[in-house]
């Protein structure tokens, strides 16, 4: 029974049934694909595109598919999409802003152990209060540290899952989630300072 | 169990948050932040964050999207009865079918999988069993709950799974439930339960399966593993527990799974 998923559209099937397989299997993953492109774009225009792109991307794929975890799988391609998308057109400039604001930050990244303990929980939480705030320090992050947030906040993946998304091991999993929520952190405190 | 210091509980602290840590580093860790005012602040401030980036919107796909896609992509016009199947709360003239729930989707990986496992070699099954015990164990291990109550356990599988695989507590047979993760096992996600046999480790892989079969024991690895199936389900325990006791586990499961008084929780 590997043969409809794996054999996609060479595998003899008609195109009516691949659709219908790529269908069943895509479909409830569109809002995580959308929700992802659309961090990683920062804006609703661009996410569309991603998106569509991901999905003609997926269904050309859809042969290689080897059944398992559909929502990864498109995940990653989606993901892909937005790397190979972003490079053509060439890093806007709000992008080189946000990303030396990133650079800026990894300075601090040396003090981790002394940021666990600084920051008092109860402030941290009425600035988080702030949804507004919130959103804009994740805007403002380093892709790779607003992707891996969103993946295991917002989607509520498993590092094993983030590892297959973003095709690293566990190991820098953990240690690349620990840098985005030092980040996140410090551009909180940074933002809320008047 | 030893004890742990606070450079060894600030390093895990993400994990436990996270809920990535093995049930005995996650047990060791608790009971040094009840002593450490430190780790206790700066678990609580980890939970500050966590609550923050949670608070951002969730971008759900716009109709307008679902329109273009259903649009650009070979997709087989939307049969009558599908149509008529699903309710839907708000209409969706375009792409109505991309709005349905999860299920369509597991239904059919479902279907798939059973057949695939079916026509596993066992031989394989085994490995990935045993890979998916050992990998348990290690540092990384992934425990998604933990827990030793049976009605915790058991409502965390809801909706991650399309199945409900039955917990069952046999701590005062000495096996104390430790707690449940998703494990993926022969191309599907599976239920793996965690339960504890005096300084063992049992992994419970269950998923659906027809038919009925005594338990029977093999080994490999020096692992030993018990398969049978009962009451519509698979199973599966892996264990460095001697062969003996691990199939003693597994009539007790068994037992407890016909006798629904052995399944009422322990008072």
């Amino acid at each position: 029974m590997v043969g409809p998923i794996a054999g996609g559209r060479g595998g003899g099937l008609s195109e009516l049934e691949t659709s219908r397989r790529f269908e069943a299997m895509a479909a409830p993953h569109l809002d995580a694909a959308y929700n992802l492109a659309r961090w990683l774009t920062r804006n609703p225009h661009d996410a569309d595109d991603v998106v569509q792109e991901a999905y003609l991307r997926a269904f050309r794929f859809f042969g290689g598919f080897r059944g398992g975890d559909g929502r990864a799988w498109l995940l990653a391609i989606v993901r892909n999409t937005f790397y190979t998308w972003f490079e053509q057109r060439g890093r806007h400039k709000a992008d080189v802003e946000y990303d030396d604001a990133g650079a800026g930050l990894e300075t601090v990244e040396a003090s981790a152990d002394q940021a666990m303990h600084a920051g008092d929980p109860e402030t941290l939480l009425l600035r988080a209060a702030d949804r507004q705030l919130v959103e804009s320090a994740l805007l403002r992050l380093a892709a790779e540290y607003r992707e891996i947030l969103v993946l295991r906040e917002l989607e509520e993946l498993s590092y094993k899952e983030i590892g297959e998304i973003v095709g690293v091991p566990l190991g820098t999993v953990m240690s690349r989630l620990s840098r985005a929520r030092l980040q996140l952190r410090r551009q909180i405190e940074a933002m809320d300072r008047p | 169990m030893t004890t742990m210091n606070c450079e060894e509980a600030q390093q895990l602290l993400p994990a436990y948050g996270d809920g990535e840590l093995d049930l005995p580093r996650a047990l060791a860790l608790e009971q040094h932040i009840e002593r450490c005012a430190a780790c206790t602040a700066a678990l609580r401030s980890q939970r500050a964050l966590r609550q923050a980036v949670r608070s951002v919107p969730y971008h759900r796909a716009p109709d307008t999207l679902r329109a273009r896609l259903r649009a650009q992509l070979p997709l087989p016009a939307e049969t009558p009865a599908t149509a008529a199947a699903v309710p839907q709360a708000r209409t969706r003239r375009d792409w109505s079918r991309w709005a349905m729930p999860i299920a369509a989707g597991l239904a059919l990986a479902v279907g798939l999988n059973v057949m695939l496992a079916g026509q596993r070699a066992q031989d394989d099954l085994r490995d990935e069993l045993i890979a998916g015990h050992v990998r348990s164990l290690q540092v990384q291990h992934l425990s998604d709950v933990a827990s030793s109550d049976q009605h915790t356990v058991k409502p965390w599988f809801n909706g991650k799974l399309d199945y409900a695989p039955p917990v069952r507590d046999l701590a005062q047979q000495d096996f104390p439930l430790l707690g449940g993760r998703l494990d993926y096992i022969a191309h599907r996600q599976v239920a793996a339960l965690i339960y504890g046999s005096r300084k063992h480790f049992i992994n419970l892989y269950i998923w659906p399966g027809a038919g009925e079969l005594a338990p029977a024991s093999q080994g490999s690895e020096g692992y030993n593993l018990v398969h049978w199936r009962h009451d519509g389900m698979e199973y599966w325990a892996v264990s460095d527990l001697n062969a003996v006791e691990l199939r003693h586990f597994a009539e007790l499961q068994i037992a407890a799974g016909t006798n629904k008084v052995a399944n009422a929780p322990n008072t």
